[in-house]
């Protein structure tokens, strides 16, 4: 993250992180979220889903926040994000 | 329910089968059958996390839809739905809001179904001020029945039915609805995610007749018709040429063929419903 | 309050006032209506009468937001009817059809004018009467009434609202100008002599329960929103759980039980009243305000000697083949329909009687009830 000045309270403040979740069935491809998130978290696939769409793949994972951004604006119910936190503690989920 | 999760972590993605938003929606059908980059699907995720939000129980939320691509909604969503036939959202919500006022009803249907064939109910329930939460997605074109020209379809664009381009004037849809009185009116695009979920919640808590235009993509026909490139080019367009002004007056917020959309929230009043002043002006009160 | 629903008593009033009157009597508490010659009455009547119960009465901005209207109250849990006449019964065909595909108890009152197009608003018709039963797209099997008068306009009000909740569908009260218009002493019994159908819930909790599964009756029972069972309901063909399915091998089984669930229980369903039917030769058939007419030239005759009797349909639908075919076995001369259209009811009379016994219909194109002569000259023509 650019900071254009370090926060006086930068140890305290904890940036969010998020491990992105995706369904890869669902996915039609619009890339929507790849696009839109800030983070570059994302990029299609050279892969395709069974219905022979380019489904999304992390490929910065650590740079997700957790803005949920991806999950809010896919039409297809294909793609979240979890703080990271959910997941030291329960594993996932449908785990869970 | 399968738990299969494949973690390809740190630095990859979980492979799931499951949403969170999975329990208000009837995932058993999906995926739905909107076109990919198909901007409905948005708006029902951003409706989805607004009726989390209003803090409406779920089960006293009932969604009617109409006939079109947007009047499938009610099929996806995980609540009391009825899916009605072409026009009549308003009126079957209407007949339920009334029968028992402690139910939230939210009507989510298309342009066409809402403001040509069921414009009638549109106005009339606008103007009686009706409780209900209508979400009406513009999508400027017929899509369910392969791209004809709509009351929303902007003058001069293309679709099957006007091939050489739209030569009526369109509906501008909040001033339409501010004429007729309704208590709350905004528009978003489906870009707006953040904005467009606020305003399915406040439309949802609104006491009153409340309308919500949610300008989505018709990536398929309108675009494709119009040579207007890919849903992401729409979402583009709409990112460089939707400017928020909100409490704009509605008379200046008419949509024309790739010009700039004006979106905000342009009316929030408060008055009483139909069912408040009925029920003030009659003896034995309401249920 | 609920006493003051079922006003107990004598009183002096028109059909359309007595249908309103039997709608409330049967827990009818919402209506959705539009002005309409010679129907307004009973919407005017809900209008006064149902704040005084509790009820929601609005008037909608047509005919087919009225029938909307009604369906959407019944899914709310509550029992609702519309009334309306022959322009507005057409606007109103479409959604009639959708309370038939899914399944939706209400009443319906079609106070018949004459038609067609704006016809005669304010003169009598009994032109719909096969309109009701083919007037929406689709195949489907409908439950009609016929009150001869505003007594029978009250009671079969009622009994329209327990066959609706019974059989789960919209159910006709094909009144004509006539019975709708005409003031006439209507006897309300006490509340606690009206017998009263309830709607059938289901007993299974959320996750169990398909909203579209029959039971054996072949009527599935039902749910009201709110309840927490998050069904879906559709216009659409659709499988047990509601959900659409664009499948013959779907729609097939869903039309076929849609149909026989008033087709196997018809002969639960049949009314009709009988006069003079054991010897008789010739037999009248009619229904409405027909009826009082046809019965009076069925007295002339039976006092002339001639073996004229009468068969009063009070259901139209479904229709009585069984009480037809029995008669056309026994070997009458034949059968006579006067009606106030140009052959509706006497088509179906004709097609169960068959070719052996003649059916005569005593035509009538509306505007005013049929003239004694004109049914005896029928008469005369069976018994030479
Ligand atoms: S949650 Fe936000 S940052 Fe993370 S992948 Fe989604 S859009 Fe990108
Ligand atoms: S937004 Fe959804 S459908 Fe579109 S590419 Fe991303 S995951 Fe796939
Ligand atoms: S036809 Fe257009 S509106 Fe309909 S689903 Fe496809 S993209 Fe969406």
């Amino acid at each position: 993250m650019k900071l254009w000045r370090t926060p006086l309270d930068a140890d305290k403040v904890r940036v969010p992180h998020g491990v992105v979740s995706i369904i890869i069935e669902r996915c039609k491809g619009c890339s929507f979220c790849v696009e839109y998130c800030p983070r570059d978290v994302l990029i299609i696939s050279k892969k395709f889903n069974k219905k022979g769409y380019h489904y999304p793949e992390v490929i910065s994972a650590g740079l997700c926040v957790d803005c949920n951004l991806c999950e809010d604006i896919c039409p297809e119910f294909a793609i979240y994000s979890d703080p990271e936190e959910q997941h030291s503690t329960a594993q996932t989920k449908e785990n869970a | 329910m399968s738990t299969a999760v494949t973690n390809t972590a740190p630095t990859g993605e979980r492979q799931v089968q499951h949403h969170p938003k999975d329990t208000l929606l009837r995932d058993d059908r999906l995926p739905h059958i909107w076109c990919p980059t198909c901007g409905i699907g948005t708006a029902v995720s951003c409706f989805v996390e607004a009726l989390r939000e209003s803090g409406i129980p779920e089960e006293k939320c009932v969604v009617v839809s109409g006939i079109g691509c947007t009047g499938r909604v009610a099929g996806y969503l995980n609540l009391d739905s009825f899916h009605t036939t072409h026009g009549r959202a308003i009126p079957f919500a209407t007949g339920v809001a009334l029968a028992n006022p402690d139910l939230h009803v939210v009507v989510f249907s298309g342009d066409g179904d809402l403001v040509a064939i069921g414009g009638n109910h549109l106005i009339n329930a606008a103007r009686r001020n009706m409780n209900l939460t209508v979400i009406c997605v513009n999508n400027f074109i017929y899509g369910m029945t392969g791209g004809q020209c709509a009351s929303t379809t902007p003058e001069t664009a293309r679709t099957s039915t006007s091939p050489r381009g739209n030569t009526e004037y369109p509906f501008n849809v909040p001033y339409l609805m501010e004429a007729c009185g309704a208590s709350y009116i905004a528009r978003w695009t489906v870009l707006h995610i953040r904005r467009l979920k606020k305003a399915m919640t406040e439309a949802l808590n609104k006491n009153g007749f409340a309308f919500v235009e949610v300008i989505a993509p018709c990536s398929t026909l309108y675009s494709r018709r119009n040579k207007l490139g890919t849903g992401y080019d729409l979402m583009k367009f709409y990112h460089d040429n939707a400017e928020i002004r909100h409490g704009a007056n509605t008379k200046d917020v008419g949509i024309g063929f790739q010009t700039k959309i004006i979106v905000g929230k342009f009316v929030d009043i408060t008055k009483p419903t139909f069912l408040e002043k009925y029920q003030g002006k009659t003896t034995g009160g309401g249920k | 309050m609920s006493d003051h629903a079922v006003l107990t008593g004598e009183h002096f009033m028109t059909g359309d006032e007595a249908a309103a009157e039997g709608g409330l009597a049967a827990g009818c508490r919402f209506f959705g209506g539009y002005p309409i010659t010679p129907a307004t009455e009973v919407t005017e009547r809900m209008a006064e009468r149902l704040p005084e119960v509790g009820g929601v009465f609005i008037q909608m901005e047509d005919e087919m937001a009225s029938m909307n209207a009604i369906l959407g109250a019944s899914w709310a849990g509550v029992k609702s009817m519309s009334s309306t006449s022959g322009p507005g019964f057409s606007l109103m065909m479409e959604n009639f059809g959708l309370g038939i595909m899914t399944e939706t108890p209400c009443v319906l009152v079609n106070v018949q004018r004459g038609g067609p197009s704006t016809g005669l608003p304010t003169l009598v018709g009994q032109q719909d009467m096969q309109q009701c039963k083919w007037g929406s797209h689709g195949d489907f099997e409908v439950i009609a009434l016929s009150p001869s008068s505003p007594q029978e306009a009250f009671d079969f009000a009622i009994h329209a609202f327990n066959l609706s909740e019974q059989y789960r569908l919209p159910v006709f009260l094909m009144m004509d100008e006539s019975v709708g218009h005409m003031f006439e002493k209507v006897v309300i019994p006490p509340a606690d002599q009206i017998k009263l159908v309830e709607r059938r819930y289901t007993t299974k909790k959320p996750g169990d329960y398909l909203p579209f599964l029959p039971d054996e009756d072949l009527v599935p029972p039902m749910i009201k929103f709110g309840d927490g069972y998050r069904v879906h309901v559709t216009g659409l063909t659709h499988d047990e759980k509601g959900y659409p399915v664009m499948e013959q091998s779907c729609h097939h089984p869903l039309v076929t039980r849609l149909v026989d669930k008033i087709k196997k229980n018809a002969h639960k369903i049949y009314m009709y009243d009988e006069h003079y039917l054991d010897d008789a030769e010739v037999v009248m058939v009619s229904y409405g305000i027909t009826a009082r007419i046809a019965q009076q030239v069925v007295e002339e005759c039976r006092a002339d000697g001639k073996k004229v009797g009468h068969l009063r349909l009070i259901t139209c639908w479904p229709f009585p083949e069984a009480k037809i075919r029995e008669l056309a076995d026994r070997g009458v001369k034949g059968f006579i329909v006067p009606e106030i259209n140009l052959g509706q009811m006497s088509l179906e009379v004709e097609r169960v009687a068959g070719r052996g016994v003649p059916t005569i219909c005593v035509p009538n194109a509306g505007g005013a009830v049929h003239k004694p002569e004109e049914i005896h000259a029928a008469v005369r023509e069976v018994i030479k």
